[in-house]
């Protein structure tokens, strides 16, 4: 509870601190204050405190917030020069990722559907302004319509489907919900069946599951490059959690009537994510398709649901925020120098630049899963889990459409270690080489130390 | 309250899917981005007004309360939602959403 006190503050106090003529205060206040939430953010582990059945800080929300903390906090480092070239109001920007990041926070940390809601609608409204933050560019204005229209449309299922359910139990509180489910197994009503329908499709719907994906290629595209970023893992992340926390906590009981639903949304995914990213001739698109085909692998913990997908799922959202941060630090570094996102521009880009080259082979190296990098060990706990349940057919399609990942990921790394006729040096700046180094290493440590997270009692 | 209860649950149930229904097929079919936002609340109508009647028929306030949230959250996103509007109609002067399509599908 004084984590979200705190964060909701800090997001106003920055927002006010772009009087100030000092033009980056916002951002220091802004890392300084996320790094005292993160202190107040752990004491609390081992507690699950309990603020009015509302808000339930256990250590699953806490995990998956310091995550998504430590992401906001890389993006924050990385906006600076971004905005300064981009021309983004700072201050405005950054209260807005921090208004996302606290719905986040209760998207990861309810127990009543009210706080479910209200935590993806700060989490959306703040997103739908970071989109169009470009205000004069025309694909930024589209992005941020579409993914608007699309939005709140996925809103209104959500709704709806929570209704129903309220319909049929009499309750928002997750508690008495799943009391309900598990004392009504055998006679199920309809109302609840359709309430749980409706909410799958909703959800899936934000964390861009196919056949519910179509907005997403297109809101990354035209969104700042940095505000995609944020969206592809602090967003994700939250996502994918609350999903599965809603799912693993009430509706186990009824698996049997939305399993085959989540299978053939997880396949789906994977394979057009994986199929469609193959196409792609600019490296954000590429990015924006790999990020719904790693959100299938990630539906896969919820077909799982034993107790080895939290942690599944906490490895895989760290291992891949890492990878994609520094995918898109390397991103945002070559776009300036070239004013292309085409995947041509990274030709030559390993005699222009070693570092920025070697970094973005191990970055999509993670991405792509090999080993010995964090990507490869989060699929392969991800995978464990869904064989101890005994879905053979779906793992075997998860790594054929590895292998599919591994053609487009390398594709690039080909390009940039290519021989070129034009010898301009690419300048990094000290704080994106920083963000990106710090991100590799991590990656490093996580694949050789898996245990870190895994030991992690969810 | 009670003469809510003269009709059964089914008909408010019928009611709400209907107008839900009616607001899912103008987003999917109409083309003018004001037109779609006013299918957008008429889901979200649709929804309060289910949700009110659940509320009486389980005699459970949470449902009415939850009514209001619904209503101030619809409120915050349209007014963020007529923003954005108001900036594609700066430079596009139109609300056609057919002429957002720069980004390929």
């Amino acid at each position: 509870m004084t984590v979200l006190v705190l964060l909701s503050v800090l997001g106003l106090i920055t927002l006010f601190s772009g009087f100030s003529s000092d033009k980056k205060l916002p951002i220091y206040l802004g890392i300084v204050g996320l790094a005292v939430v993160l202190g107040f953010n752990f004491m609390g582990w081992d507690l699950a405190h309990n603020a009015y059945n509302m808000v339930v800080a256990d250590n699953y929300s806490i995990a998956f917030t310091t995550i998504m903390t430590f992401s906001t906090i890389f993006i924050l480092f990385l906006l600076p020069d971004f905005s300064e070239k981009v021309e983004v109001p700072l201050a405005e920007i950054t209260s807005l990722l921090l208004f996302t990041l606290f719905g986040a926070y209760l998207m990861v940390s309810y127990s009543n559907l009210v706080m479910l809601f209200i935590g993806i609608e700060i989490l959306s409204i703040s997103l739908y302004i970071l989109a169009g933050s470009k205000k004069s560019n025309t694909a930024s204005n589209e992005a941020a319509m579409k993914y608007f229209l699309m939005g709140s449309f996925a809103t209104g299922f959500l709704l709806f489907g929570i209704t129903l359910i309220y319909g049929a139990t009499g309750s928002f509180d997750l508690g008495t919900i799943k009391t309900f489910v598990t004392d009504h197994a055998a006679d199920t009503s309809t109302l609840l069946l359709v309430g749980v329908i409706l909410m799958l499709i909703g959800l899936a719907f934000k964390i861009s599951a196919a056949p519910f994906h179509f907005w997403a290629p297109d809101v990354y595209q035209g969104s700042p490059s940095l505000v995609t970023g944020f969206m592809a893992t602090v967003v994700k992340t939250a996502g994918i959690a609350a999903f599965f926390k809603l799912f693993y906590t009430c509706f186990i009981p009824l698996a049997d009537s939305w399993r085959t639903t989540i299978w053939v949304m997880a396949a789906l995914t994977m394979t057009i994510g994986n199929i469609t990213a193959l196409y792609q001739t600019t490296f954000k698109r590429m990015l924006a398709y790999s990020s719904i085909a790693h959100a299938g692998y990630l539906l896969l913990a919820l077909l799982a649901l034993n107790n080895l997908s939290a942690t599944a799922i906490l490895y895989y959202a760290t291992a891949y925020s890492l990878a994609t941060i520094a995918s898109f630090a390397v991103l945002i570094t070559v776009h300036q120098a070239k004013q292309s996102h085409s995947l041509d521009s990274f030709k030559g880009l390993a005699k222009n630049n070693p570092f920025l080259a070697v970094m973005a082979t191990i970055a999509l190296c993670s991405l792509a899963g090999i080993p010995p990098l964090a990507g490869f060990f989060a699929k392969f706990y991800l995978f464990s889990a869904v064989i101890k349940e005994h879905f053979y057919w779906i793992v075997v399609i998860a790594v054929l459409n590895s292998c599919v990942g591994i053609f487009y990921y390398f594709r690039i790394i080909v390009n940039m270690f290519s021989p070129t006729a034009e010898q301009e040096t690419i300048e990094v700046s000290s704080l994106y080489k920083m963000v990106i180094f710090v991100c590799i290493i991590l990656s490093l440590v996580l694949g050789l130390l898996p245990d870190l997270i895994l030991r992690c009692n969810l | 309250m009670e003469h809510l209860k003269m009709l059964p649950i089914e008909h408010y149930i019928f009611l709400s899917t209907i107008l839900f229904c009616i607001g899912v097929a103008g987003v999917l079919l109409r083309r003018n981005a004001i037109i779609i936002l006013m299918s957008v609340e008429l889901m979200l109508n649709a929804v309060n007004l289910l949700l009110a009647a659940f509320s009486v028929f389980h005699g459970d306030a949470a449902g009415q309360v939850f009514v209001f949230f619904i209503m101030i959250v619809a409120a915050a996103e349209v007014a963020v939602g007529l923003a954005i509007l108001m900036v594609i109609y700066r430079n596009n002067h139109s609300t056609d959403i057919d002429l957002l399509s720069k980004l390929k599908w």
